[in-house]
C-alpha cells in the first residue's frame, strides 16, 4: 500500500512545489512600480537633505545643515512658520467648517428626508472636477470686478461685502480653505453617512425604549458609535490640509499671493524644489529637509493619533 | 430614530441651501461658458441670451483641446488597466497565500497611502529625466499606477478573503495553474471591488495636474489639467472662453457620474470607510 502511494505523492509535491515557484512572481510588477516611484523618492529625499545643492547638481555632504538653515536663514524660517501656521489653520476650518456642516448634513440624510439621494449628488458633484477647475472657476466667482459673488452680494444690498477676496491678505487664504471646504464637503458627509447607518438600528430602538431621544440620543449613543467615521476624516483632512498644494497655487500662484499670505507647507517646498518663477534659485537641499520633515510630522501625529483614539475606543 | 415633526422643515431648509452651494457654481459655469465675455461681464447671473456654440468654437481655436483630451483618455485608461493587474495579482498573493512576508508586504504597500507623494517630486523628476520619460505621457500613467497601488490593494485584499476557497480548491484539482484560477475563477466574482478600484483611480488620473505640471512641458503632451492652466494663462482675458474650457474639461466626468453615481459614491468612500 505504502509503497504504491509513494511515487504518487511525491509527483504530487513536486507539482505543487512547481506550482508555488510560479506564484512568487505575482506581486512582483507591484512591487517594482510601488518601489521606484513612490518607495525610493521618499528615501532619495531624505539622503538629499544631507547634501549642498548646487541647482541640479549634488555638492558635498553637510549634514544636518539644511535642517539648520531652513529654522535659523531668512527668509526660510520666515517662509517655514509663516506657512505652518496658515497649515494649521487650514486644517482647524476644514475640521470646524467642511466636518461640522457634513455630520450635519449626513444627520439629516440620515433621518430619511425625501429626495435624500438628489441630495447626496449634490454635496458630491463638486468632487468630481479637478482641483485645478475647481481653483480657475472660483477665481473667476470670487473677481473683484466681474464675479458673480460680488454681484450677488450686490443683489441683496450688502454692499459692504463687495471686496477683493482673494485679493486682500486678511481674507484671501480663508477664502482659498472655504472653497477646499466647497470640493470635499460631499465626500464627508458620505463618510459620515456611511458612519450613521452603520449604527444597529435595535441599539438605537432600545435606547428610544429606555427615553434617549433628540440630542441626548446623538450626543449620548450615536456620537461614540460615530467615532470610527470621526477618525478617518480627521486623519484624512489632516493629511490633506498639510499637504495642500494645488488649489493655492491654481488660485494665487507659486509665491502664495498676496505678500506670502496663501503660502503653504507645500507651496513653499514646491519654490525650493523648482523655483518660484520670479528669479528665486531652486534650493533642493532646503527642499528635500522640509519634505523629511513634513513626512515625519505627519506621520507621526497620524500614528500617535490612531493609536490614542484605538485605546480610547477599547476603554469605552 | 423617530425625529420631532416640528424639526423636519429646519431639515429641508438646511439640506436645501447647501445643496444650492454646492450646485451654484457649477450651474453657473455650465450657463457662462454659453455666453460671449461681454455678457458675462454685463450680466455675470443670467441665463444666456442664447445658447450658441460660439465660445467652445474659438476655445477649440485657441488651444489644442482634443490633443488634451486624447492625452487625457489615453493616460487614464492605460493607467488604470496597469492599476487593475498589478493589483489583482499582489493582492491575490498576499490574501490567498500564508509565507511569512505576506503581512510585511501588506504593511509596506498600506504604508503608501499615508506618505506624502508630492514631496518626493525632486527624486521623481530627477528619475524621470534619467529614464528619458520627462515629456512622456507614459510619466504619468507610471506615476498613476504607482500611486494608485495601495489603496487598491486594500481594496482588493479585502475582498479576495471574502470569497470562499472551495471554487479554487474545485479547480485546482482540475489541474488549473494559478494564473488560470485568478483570471477565470477569482475575478469574475470581483466585479464589484474591481470597479471600485476603476472608478477611485479614474478619477485620480482624470484630475491630477501636479505630475503633468513637473513631468510635462511640450503643449502637445499635455493633459486635460495642465491644458487649462496654459488656457488660463493666455487667455485671461475671454472669460467666454475660459467657462467654456472649464466646462469641456469637467464634462466627461460628471456624465460619467450620472451614468453610474451610486458606484461613483460607493466606490470613492469604500476604501476609506474600510
Amino acid at each position: 500500500m505504502q509503497t504504491m502511494l509513494q511515487p504518487n505523492t511525491t509527483k504530487q509535491k513536486r507539482l505543487k512545489k512547481r506550482k508555488r515557484w510560479g506564484i512568487h512572481l505575482f506581486p512582483i510588477p507591484a512591487l517594482a512600480i510601488y518601489g521606484l516611484f513612490i518607495v525610493y523618492p521618499q528615501l532619495a529625499a531624505l539622503t538629499y537633505s544631507f547634501y549642498d545643492w548646487k541647482g541640479i547638481k549634488r555638492g558635498v555632504f553637510i549634514g544636518l545643515d539644511n535642517y539648520k538653515n531652513l529654522f535659523t536663514q531668512e527668509p526660510f524660517s520666515g517662509y517655514f512658520w509663516n506657512s505652518f501656521g496658515h497649515n494649521v489653520l487650514y486644517f482647524a476650518v476644514q475640521m470646524i467648517v467642511q466636518n461640522g456642516l457634513a455630520f450635519l448634513l449626513a444627520f439629516i440624510i440620515y433621518q430619511k428626508i425625501r429626495g435624500a439621494e438628489f441630495f447626496k449628488i449634490a454635496y458630491f458633484l463638486p468632487r468630481l472636477l479637478s482641483v485645478i477647475v475647481v481653483g480657475f472657476l472660483w477665481k473667476l466667482i470670487l473677481n473683484p470686478n466681474y464675479g458673480a459673488l460680488n454681484v450677488i452680494f450686490g443683489a441683496f444690498g450688502l454692499e459692504n461685502l463687495k471686496k477683493a477676496w482673494l485679493g486682500d491678505p486678511d481674507t484671501a487664504l480663508m477664502a482659498i480653505i472655504l472653497v477646499n471646504c466647497w470640493f470635499g464637503l460631499g465626500f464627508a458627509v458620505l463618510i459620515f453617512l456611511a458612519g450613521f447607518q452603520a449604527i444597529p438600528r435595535d441599539l438605537l430602538e432600545a435606547a428610544t425604549l429606555d427615553g434617549a431621544k433628540g440630542l441626548m440620543m446623538l450626543r449620548r449613543i450615536m456620537l461614540p458609535l460615530m467615532m470610527p467615521s470621526i477618525m478617518i476624516m480627521t486623519v484624512l483632512t489632516f493629511i490633506q490640509s498639510f499637504e495642500a498644494f494645488e488649489l493655492v497655487y491654481a488660485m494665487q500662484g507659486s509665491q502664495g499671493e498676496p505678500y506670502h499670505a496663501t503660502d503653504t507647507l507645500a507651496v513653499f517646498f514646491y519654490r525650493l524644489a523648482f523655483g518660484g518663477g520670479t528669479g528665486d534659485s531652486t534650493a533642493i537641499g532646503l527642499g528635500s529637509a522640509l519634505a523629511v520633515l513634513l513626512f515625519l510630522f505627519i506621520s507621526v501625529i497620524t500614528a500617535f493619533y490612531l493609536r490614542y483614539m484605538q485605546k480610547k475606543q477599547v476603554d469605552m | 430614530m423617530k425625529t420631532t415633526i416640528w424639526m423636519k422643515p429646519f431639515y429641508y431648509v438646511i439640506a436645501f441651501v447647501f445643496a444650492s452651494i454646492s450646485l451654484y457654481p457649477i450651474v453657473l459655469m455650465i450657463l457662462s461658458s454659453f455666453k460671449p465675455s461681454m455678457e458675462i461681464f454685463m450680466h455675470p447671473l443670467a441665463l444666456p441670451k442664447e445658447f450658441s456654440m460660439e465660445t467652445f468654437k474659438k476655445l477649440l481655436e485657441q488651444v489644442p483641446f482634443m490633443t488634451y483630451f486624447s492625452n487625457s483618455v489615453f493616460v487614464s485608461v492605460v493607467s488604470v488597466l496597469l492599476t487593475l493587474i498589478t493589483t489583482s495579482l499582489a493582492a491575490f498573493y498576499i490574501a490567498r497565500y500564508t509565507f511569512w512576508w505576506n503581512h510585511i508586504m501588506f504593511f509596506i504597500f498600506l504604508m503608501g497611502m499615508m506618505i506624502p507623494i508630492k514631496l518626493g517630486i525632486v527624486p521623481l523628476f530627477i528619475l524621470m529625466k534619467n529614464l528619458g520619460l520627462t515629456n512622456s505621457l507614459w510619466s504619468l500613467i507610471l506615476m498613476y499606477t504607482a500611486t494608485g497601488i495601495p489603496l487598491s490593494i486594500l481594496i482588493l485584499t479585502g475582498f479576495f478573503r471574502t470569497i470562499p476557497r472551495e471554487l479554487e480548491e474545485a479547480a485546482r484539482m482540475d489541474g488549473a495553474g494559478d494564473l488560470r484560477i485568478l483570471w477565470n475563477v477569482v475575478l469574475p466574482l470581483m466585479r464589484p471591488a474591481l470597479g471600485t478600484v476603476m472608478i477611485i483611480n479614474f478619477i485620480q488620473s482624470w484630475n491630477d495636474f501636479f505630475f503633468p505640471l513637473i513631468f510635462i512641458t511640450d503643449e502637445l503632451k499635455k493633459t486635460i489639467p495642465v491644458g487649462m492652466m496654459s488656457l488660463f494663462g493666455e487667455y485671461s482675458a475671454d472669460w467666454g472662453a475660459l467657462f467654456a474650457g472649464l466646462t469641456l474639461s469637467s464634462l466627461p466626468m460628471i456624465v460619467l457620474f450620472f451614468i453610474a453615481s451610486k458606484q461613483f459614491m460607493e466606490g470613492l468612500t469604500a476604501g476609506a470607510v474600510k
